[in-house]
């Protein structure tokens, strides 16, 4: 049988880029590559001055993305074939990730700043602790999706979903955007939406009830300033997305609603005494 | 008189509790099932989990497959495990068994489950298998087939030191150890030997119980199987709960209990699943309050009839049955599943990338809700004529 993790992959001190370089883009060939040699690879490709990486037949390899911190801030494209594991993206520093296809798990957990773009569904905990940059997914996201997202001064995390979202959207969110366009054609089914919600703003296209939503949570339509900063990011959405076919007249002519927190301290009276 | 009883009740000794029946756990879990019936080896089942090799550390790892003995598919195929330091107990704990089940069962055939010596298992248990008829007698008579192999196997779990049935059902079987998974099918040759229907594995990550043979998941009792990712919570109540119907835990690991649950529920109460994935996962109140009437009338009696066997704490898992694959997730999902279909063929995951290996092409991938069943049925069970596949 085939083995996830081969002898070969395992000794260390081979070649460690396999794959070709040309003007700046590396191939990287992961079937059968360890989480961590895949990202050992990566590292050396943008130490090594590489643009961009394209990553293929990738299956299940974790953490892409996380560790390319380099003192001069380099920043580099990659691009995912295949299925990447738990936590694409993880304390990402500004690159550009685009996966074509469906990702798992935790998709920009913790993520600094850059480009998280999804060809597909985006699982659990997608944008767990986001503090910067932007994730675009095409399809829908799993449950706890901007999970304790949060902004400090400039830096504002933004996600902009094509579809839906499973039970506990923007649970313990603590700031940045998200915007669900609902561009599944049905309504949103997700309950507990921003249960302990205490900053940032969710925008649904579509409508909510009541219920749906944590008790802290206030359903309000969008007023002009919510307009722009919905219209700024559906045209970026689909500057990433042409094979939707939708322009941003088609999105935006549907209502939108506002769900922001009554409070920034919703637990203040429960423990305080 | 007070106060006497009050110290009384405080100096009295208190039973010992044996606490290390728990577990919390990163495994991982995969499933795949042929709706058509189409019997596959464990080949691609074993590639994926291995797949997720980083979720287990290597303390347990096992497989349930359904349909693999067509020949015996009328018999009960009860698979022990005898354990012990050396070669000796083990010998000595399968006579004990066998003196047992000359009693009270008639065997057709028996033999060791075969496995191959060169692998890299530790301390493996003997393993033998034996295809049986229930011989009631006297009282038991009036017992149904079902009720009176549940009866023996707890029976054997509790009175047999070192002999333990880890498998009971009719045309299935379980092949669990100590190891990652990927070496458990090695050791017993589950992509060469055995062609299922249905196949579920399980990727153990145990940090509150010792790793032991017995303890790998599937946990199965008659043709159900449980492989399970997360931790019982309410291990405690429905350990108590199941021992009034005749349940004896006595394999150390919380996810036991759910298999017991599945056969009480399912087998002997005939609720259908998405009643019990009800049961095991119940909406919380504040959901059951929006309901209509009558929904809320049924899930709140639910509640009432059956508070001691709700699942508390995260977990996913995949029930396995006869013609079945089910998939559950706690109500608020803290444990990952997703789901797929490509044809006839029926996926379950703790990972999509495990799928995508053996199926690049997918019709449909989904993650279902929390609390939500999703069960895989086979349109037709062909009766398969094919041989036995022995060793050569």
């Amino acid at each position: 049988m085939t083995k996830a993790y081969p002898a070969e992959a395992r000794s260390r001190g081979q070649k460690r880029v396999q794959g070709r370089v040309c003007s700046g883009t590396a191939e990287i060939d992961a079937a059968g590559l360890e989480t961590r040699e895949l990202n050992d690879h990566l590292r050396d490709l943008m130490l090594a001055g590489t643009e961009k990486a394209v990553l293929k037949d990738v299956c299940g390899q974790r953490y892409i993305g996380t560790r390319l911190y380099s003192p001069e801030h380099r920043k580099m494209e990659i691009e995912i074939f295949g299925t990447p594991g738990n936590d694409l993206g993880a304390f990402l520093f500004g690159h550009k990730i685009r996966v074509h296809g469906n990702a798992q798990d935790g998709v920009g957990n913790t993520m600094d700043d850059g480009e998280i773009v999804i060809e597909g569904r985006a699982g659990d905990v997608t944008g767990f602790s986001m503090r910067g940059g932007k994730i675009f997914v095409r399809e829908n996201v799993g449950y706890r999706t901007a999970l304790h997202m949060k902004e400090y001064n400039e830096k504002r995390p933004v996600m902009v979903i094509g579809g839906t979202s499973q039970d506990f959207l923007g649970e313990y969110m603590a700031g940045g955007i998200v915007i669900l366009l609902g561009l599944h054609g049905k309504p949103h089914k997700g309950n507990f939406i921003g249960n302990g919600m205490h900053g940032g703003v969710i925008y649904l296209r579509g409508s909510v009830d009541k219920t749906q939503v944590g008790g802290q949570v206030d359903i309000s339509p969008p007023d002009e300033a919510d307009r722009e900063i919905i219209e700024r990011y559906v045209s970026e959405f689909i500057e990433r997305f042409p094979e939707i076919g939708l322009d941003k007249e088609q999105i935006l002519n549907s209502d939108f609603v506002r769900l922001s927190p009554r409070s920034k301290r919703p637990y203040g009276k429960l423990y305080a005494y | 008189m007070f106060t006497l009883c009050l110290e009384f009740k405080i100096i009295m000794p208190r039973k010992r509790r044996e606490l290390y029946n728990k577990e919390i756990c990163a495994c991982s879990i995969f499933g795949a099932m042929n709706r058509d019936g189409d019997r596959f080896t464990a080949e691609g089942v074993m590639k994926a989990i291995a797949n997720m090799h980083v979720r287990g550390n290597g303390l347990g790892g096992g497989f349930a497959a359904y349909g693999i003995y067509p020949d015996y598919r009328d018999y009960y195929a009860l698979h022990l495990m005898f354990t012990g330091h050396d070669w000796e107990a083990k010998r000595s704990a399968k006579q004990d068994f066998d003196a047992f089940l000359c009693e009270n069962f008639d065997v057709v055939h028996d033999e060791e489950v075969p496995h191959r010596d060169e692998s890299t298992v530790t301390d493996p248990p003997l393993v033998w298998r034996y295809f049986v008829l229930p011989n009631k007698k006297g009282d038991e008579a009036q017992l149904s087939d079902e009720d009176y192999v549940v009866k023996k196997v707890m029976w054997v779990n509790t009175q047999i030191e070192k002999a333990f049935v880890f498998s009971s059902g009719k045309n299935m079987g379980c092949f669990k150890g100590v190891g990652y998974p990927e070496e458990i099918g090695e050791y017993f040759m589950l992509d060469r030997l055995y062609r299922a229907y249905t196949w579920t594995a399980h990727g153990r990550f145990p940090t509150n119980t010792q790793a032991w043979w017995g303890g790998a998941h599937p946990f199965s009792l008659l043709d159900i199987s449980v492989v399970h990712n997360g931790e019982i919570s309410s291990y405690g109540t429905n350990r108590w709960y199941l021992e009034m119907y005749g349940y004896a835990c006595t394999l150390q690991t919380d996810t036991e209990v759910i298999a017991y649950a599945a056969d009480l529920l399912m087998r002997r109460q005939h609720l259908p699943v998405e009643l019990v994935a009800k049961i095991l996962a119940p909406p919380i109140w504040n959901s059951i309050d929006r309901m209509n009437e009558s929904e809320r009338k049924l899930l709140t009696a639910l509640r009432m009839v059956y508070g001691p066997l709700l699942m508390n704490g995260p977990f996913a898992i995949i029930i396995g049955q006869t013609g079945k694959m089910i998939g559950l997730t706690d109500r608020i999902r803290l444990r990952p599943l997703t789901a797929a279909t490509r044809g006839a063929m029926f996926y379950l995951s703790s990972e999509e990338a495990a799928i995508r290996l053996i199926s690049p092409q997918l019709d449909d991938v989904w993650t279902p809700n929390g609390g939500e069943p999703v069960v895989g049925e086979l349109k037709n069970i062909r009766m398969v004529k094919d041989e036995v596949i022995r060793l050569s």
